[in-house]
């Protein structure tokens, strides 16, 4: 019966990561509303995705009332990268896991639960996926309820600085990596570059954010996959 | 004009069969190795195109802006934790508006 202690040292460990969920969130509440959410569907679409880059991008695609189609590629593209992640997970459950446990899992890849789960040891334990999840979610709601709630009523000077939040959220995720591996580095480099481009230069500034970034992250991270390919090893580990 | 609610189903649906495909039905390893590339390298690609340009417009003044990416930037360089460089990026920010606006 290890159940209740994997579910409760899941809890605890994601303690930070709830902390930090609540002020990025905060920051989407007000953007969420900001994009002409109520305060009920700013929670439900994070109960509902629980994904802090494919929400922020998502607000661009809904105020410019574009189509379901880009939606769903935007979705697809910006979130691509959990398909790795419970790729890797898949092989740290045991084989004989349910697939209710696997499904109930699946509910919470995020890049900072699954950093959690995939760098404990040995198997994993779906009761501390739940403990995580639970823990984690609950910040990522709270935070958006606040934001879309009291965002409204914030100090403009003070919905000005927590913008910066996602982004520095962002640059904490890439850029760790990018210092110690010099192909991510170029990834991040050459992104910045392009979406510059399809931002500023003339015709290009006609294609909507949402394929933007969908035409950025291809065209680099297959150029990155054929130059730089990752070798047995570095896949063994990720 | 499209629904909200309808929205939230969509990215709510996409999201959730990204996470779960992999997990119910791969137990195997990928073998291609350009895919296995591809995927890594893609949250990197995507979320420096969403950050930049984009975080040079997040504040009401670009100079601000400007002064947390940097913030952003260094403390990033350190291997600080997200909190600690959203939240440090913020206070650069603030503090640069109270001064120039």
């Amino acid at each position: 019966m290890g159940d209740k202690k994997e579910f409760r040292r899941g809890l605890a460990d994601a303690i930070p990561v709830c902390l930090g969920y609540i002020a990025v969130s905060f920051a989407f509440g007000i953007q969420a509303s900001e994009a002409g959410l109520s305060v009920f569907q700013a929670a439900l679409m994070s109960i509902s995705n629980v994904t802090s880059a494919g929400q922020f991008s998502s607000l661009d695609v809904i105020k410019n009332n574009a189509s379901y189609a880009e939606m769903m590629l935007l979705q697809f593209v910006v979130n691509i990268r959990y398909m790795l992640m419970s790729t890797a997970l898949s092989q740290k459950l045991a084989p004989e896991e349910k697939t209710i446990s696997r499904c109930l899992v699946a509910y919470g890849v995020t890049d900072e639960i699954f950093g959690l789960s995939v760098t404990r040891k040995g198997r994993l334990h779906p009761a501390y996926s739940y403990g995580l999840i639970i823990c984690s979610v609950f910040g990522w709601v709270l935070g958006t309820f606040m934001g879309a709630f009291a965002g409204n009523i914030m100090p403009q000077r003070l919905i000005s600085a927590l913008g910066l939040a996602i982004y520095g959220m962002f640059l904490a995720i890439i850029i760790p990596e990018a210092s110690d591996n010099r192909a991510v580095m170029g990834v991040v480099i050459g992104a910045m570059a392009l979406s510059c481009m399809f931002t500023y230069a003339p015709v290009l500034c006609g294609i909507s954010s949402g394929f933007r970034i969908i035409i950025v992250t291809v065209v680099i991270a297959c150029l990155a996959a054929v130059i730089a390919p990752r070798s047995e090893e570095e896949t063994a580990d990720a | 004009m499209h629904s909200i609610y309808s929205y939230i189903i969509v990215m709510a649906v996409v999201t959730y069969l990204i996470r779960m495909l992999p997990l119910t039905l791969i137990r195997r390893e990928i073998k291609s190795n350009f895919i296995k590339s591809f995927l890594y390298y893609v949250p990197y690609a995507t979320l420096a195109a969403m950050t930049f340009p984009a975080i040079l417009h997040a504040s009401d003044d670009m100079r601000a802006s400007v002064c947390g990416f940097a913030v952003a930037l260094a403390l990033s360089f350190r291997k600080k934790s997200l909190l600690t460089v959203a939240v440090c990026a913020c206070i650069a920010v603030f503090v640069v508006e109270l001064i120039v606006i």
